[in-house]
């Protein structure tokens, strides 16, 4: 639906982007983690682009990424060499009404992006979620410290390797004891 | 008046020299910042959201907004949970307006599948009446609730009126009060009951009447009006730069309503207008939900005449689940009924963003499948978590008495902020 | 201290069963003024609202201010989810309360957690305050509630909120320590 967008950031910044595509109308664009705040900003402020109105960022992690019928070479492993993490920010024009997903891949020993939200002030608190939820480090960010979770939880509950059931508990009862959680049986990481 | 006659006046009056001359006292008693915690149980604060006011006197200069008390964890539980068990963790995210986020997974998984455009014109007019009926049950608890931390406890009383017989019909088509968990993928789970249209009809014509009466009470009520307008202003540009939409947006001045820009299901068949205000003030705020109120039962009346009959499910078998009578009496159907609720939906590996026009604005479901019957992820883009976040430039250099309006007309629903 | 208070329902029928008409009296007072502190977190909140609302009204039971501080409240009403966020907030709001005090558990999610099993979600609010009437539902409808608050008014009647058990404890235990 915004082709043109695409065609227009290809024409701009032809080196800053890795690939694009069109996934069920949605323009998506991946771009290198160097150039991001460049082709940011280059989106906010070119008048053919006008991206004023900021979506949402997060970010998938594709340690399990084993999509079914798919062949084997499309699934995430240690050994392919393919990035962990992939960050999304969702823009959207409210002049030219239309919309752009930015994309960038992160690798899982370098879990660090840089911070959009001096570009668009609504990425601070989601760029805080993000770190929260999963441990990516926005660089310049004005305060990046954990919002949904109290700071003495250990580790990033949204990645895959984290268990749903893990509690952290800061406060019981003087006459329940601590137990140490029992994650069940199932086999991390989902079931099939 | 002569130089020294001008001294001697202001000794006189203030009984004491000029400043050079105060003590060392009185120039060291110089005014302090207070630090006051706000929450996380606060009436005012809708449950559970603490801010951290810093205070010189009874302003406003700096406040640390943290939200996170009621984080249940939609993301991660969704993953774990099949396409059609999501539903019920999507009521519990905006829970003032439930079905509207039963629409919205429900457009964001057909939109993985292609099967937007094969929903029958029926269940879209269904999911339309209960959509917007849960808009102004958003409505009426939003503007009752603020009325009532400011002391118009009447107001409340007669909102919570009109919500009970919202929630009565509600419960008649859903089965629940509150948290229905009525929208299925390709439809909705089961048709209106009997004698709906008059009975909607009939508590349209009464909620009118309430609404007649609460806006006698409000609308130019001198305290209401002091106590709102004016207070916790934005401007059109902050508004856009810090992602607000929905009713905060639309009292700035941004014309920007889901409907309205990108059309789904069969709002385009239905006439209505978008209210837009002008100083995105509290005031406006609260007249643009009035204005809200109006136009959905506007809407409501349109689509009682319009809605066709058909089917409520689209007949795709990868979607829907058998008709009753062939699960209990042949062993296909039955197995396929099984294979549904244990494995869930099969939806194609692939991403998609798909987006509705929620109580408080675009309230947006970024999910990533992967060919199973579980949702590899499911992001939700809650407006409430957005506007949360703007909450610290308004209320700086407010009193600590205008945070209760402000946080009232931001309408900041905890299960969708912290999701 | 060395002193072991075990009860049986024998127990409870002999000794704490027998109130003098004082205790009667002071009982009946004190479940029919009940000034609750609605703890409200989640979508339980809202039928809460209902429940004090003109239709189904609380107000008829006594129980009809809410005080929003835990110094003038008896009944603490956890309604909705608990967070382990939120826990030490909860521990600190019933421990500035005053005996007696007494605890409703509004809905699932504030008894046993729901169907949030999740790293955040403290499995019911009985793991950090003990709670004397538990009402399930998801939302509960408020008919539950109104009966649960009846179920509640019984129990303080009788004597046996958890809280009034205490102080008998107690004084039980100082009793006996006194003999020695």
């Amino acid at each position: 639906m915004s082709q043109k967008v695409l065609d227009a950031l290809q024409g701009k910044h032809g080196p800053a982007l890795e690939l694009v595509e069109s996934q069920h109308g949605d323009e998506i664009a991946w771009i290198k983690r160097d150039h991001l705040v460049t082709v940011a900003t280059w989106l906010r402020d070119d008048p053919a682009m006008l991206f004023d109105a900021p979506v949402f960022v997060t970010c998938i992690d594709r340690l399990d990424w084993r999509p079914l019928g798919a062949p084997a070479s499309t699934h995430w492993s240690d050994a392919s060499g393919k990035p962990r993490f992939e960050i999304a920010y969702q823009l959207r024009s409210h002049t030219h009404r239309h919309r752009l997903r930015l994309k960038i891949a992160v690798p899982e020993h370098d879990a660090r992006c840089p911070s959009l939200a001096m570009v668009w002030p609504a990425f601070n608190w989601q760029e805080r979620e993000t770190f929260d939820m999963y441990g990516i480090r926005f660089e310049s960010h004005p305060d990046l410290r954990r919002i949904y979770m109290y700071e003495e939880f250990v580790g990033y509950p949204l990645r895959k390797d984290y268990p749903k059931e893990k509690r952290q508990p800061l406060v019981r009862r003087d006459d329940l004891p601590v137990s140490t959680p029992r994650f069940g049986t199932k086999p991390e990481g989902g079931h099939r | 008046m002569a130089a020294s006659d001008v001294t001697s006046l202001k000794q006189l009056v203030l009984g004491r020299q000029d400043v050079q001359d105060l003590s060392d006292t009185e120039t060291e008693l110089a005014p302090e910042l207070m630090t006051i915690n706000m929450g996380p149980s606060h009436p005012a604060m809708h449950g559970t959201v603490r801010i951290v006011l810093t205070v010189d006197g009874e302003k406003i200069v700096k406040g640390d907004v943290q939200p996170g008390y009621l984080h249940r964890c939609f993301e991660k539980e969704s993953e774990h949970a099949t396409y059609t068990q999501v539903f019920p963790y999507t009521d519990r995210l905006n829970y003032v307006s439930p079905m509207i986020n039963n629409c919205g997974w429900a457009m964001a998984v057909e939109k993985l599948m292609d099967l937007t455009a094969r929903i029958p014109k029926r269940a879209e007019y269904i999911r339309v009446i209960v959509s917007e009926m849960s808009r102004m049950t958003d409505h009426l608890t939003c503007i009752g609730a603020s009325a009532m931390e400011l002391g118009a406890f009447t107001a409340f009383l007669y909102f919570l009126k009109a919500r009970e017989w919202l929630y009565g019909l509600l419960e008649k088509v859903s089965g629940a009060r509150l948290t229905h968990s009525y929208v299925r993928v390709g439809g909705v789970s089961k048709d209106l009951p009997d004698n709906f249209d008059a009975e909607l009809t009939h508590t349209l014509d009464e909620i009118v009447k309430v609404m007649v009466e609460v806006e006698d009470l409000l609308n130019n009520n001198r305290i209401f009006r002091d106590r709102m307008a004016g207070i916790g202003a934005m401007t059109k540009a902050q508004a856009l730069a810090s992602g607000c939409v929905g009713p905060i947006a639309r009292a700035c001045g941004v014309d920007y309503d889901v409907r309205k820009d990108y059309p789904y299901s069969i709002y385009p068949e239905v006439e209505f207008d978008v209210p837009v205000g002008t100083t995105g003030d509290c005031y406006d705020r609260y007249l643009v939900r009035i204005e809200e109120l109006k136009q959905s039962i506007h809407i409501l009346r349109q689509c009682l005449k319009q809605i066709p009959d058909g089917p409520v499910v689209v007949d795709d078998h990868r979607v829907a689940l058998p008709p009753k009578r062939d699960t209990y009496n042949t062993i296909e159907s039955m197995i396929r009924h099984f294979k549904h609720i244990v494995d869930g939906i099969r939806v194609p590996a692939g991403e998609a963003y798909s987006f509705v026009e929620g109580g408080n604005g675009e309230l947006g479901f970024y999910v990533v499948a992967d060919g199973t019957g579980r949702p590899y992820k499911a992001y939700v883009r809650s407006p409430s978590f957005v506007h949360l976040s703007t909450a610290e430039d308004l209320i700086r250099g407010h009193f600590i008495a205008d945070v209760v309006p402000i946080f009232g007309m931001i309408n900041m629903i905890g299960g969708e902020c912290d999701k | 201290m060395g002193v072991e208070i075990t009860t049986t329902r024998l127990e409870d029928a002999a000794k704490w069963a027998k109130q003098s008409l004082v205790e009667r009296a002071t009982n009946w007072g004190r479940k029919f003024s009940l000034f609750s502190y609605p703890f409200v977190t989640a979508c339980c909140g809202m039928e809460f609202m209902s429940v004090a609302g003109p239709k189904y009204d609380l107000a008829r039971f006594g129980a009809e201010f809410p005080r929003f501080s835990p110094r003038q409240s008896d009944l603490l009403m956890v309604v909705g989810t608990v967070t382990e966020k939120q826990g030490p907030a909860l521990k600190r709001v019933f421990d500035q309360m005053a005996e007696p005090k007494f605890v409703i558990a509004f809905g699932v999610c504030a008894s046993t957690g729901g169907f949030y099993q999740n790293y955040s979600t403290m499995p019911g609010c009985d793991q950090v305050i003990p709670v004397d009437v538990y009402i399930p539902g998801c939302p509960p409808r408020p008919e539950q509630v109104l009966d649960a608050v009846i179920m509640l008014m019984e129990r303080i009647q009788s004597g046996r909120g958890h809280s009034q058990l205490r102080t008998k404890r107690d004084a039980l235990i100082a009793d006996q320590a006194a003999d020695e």
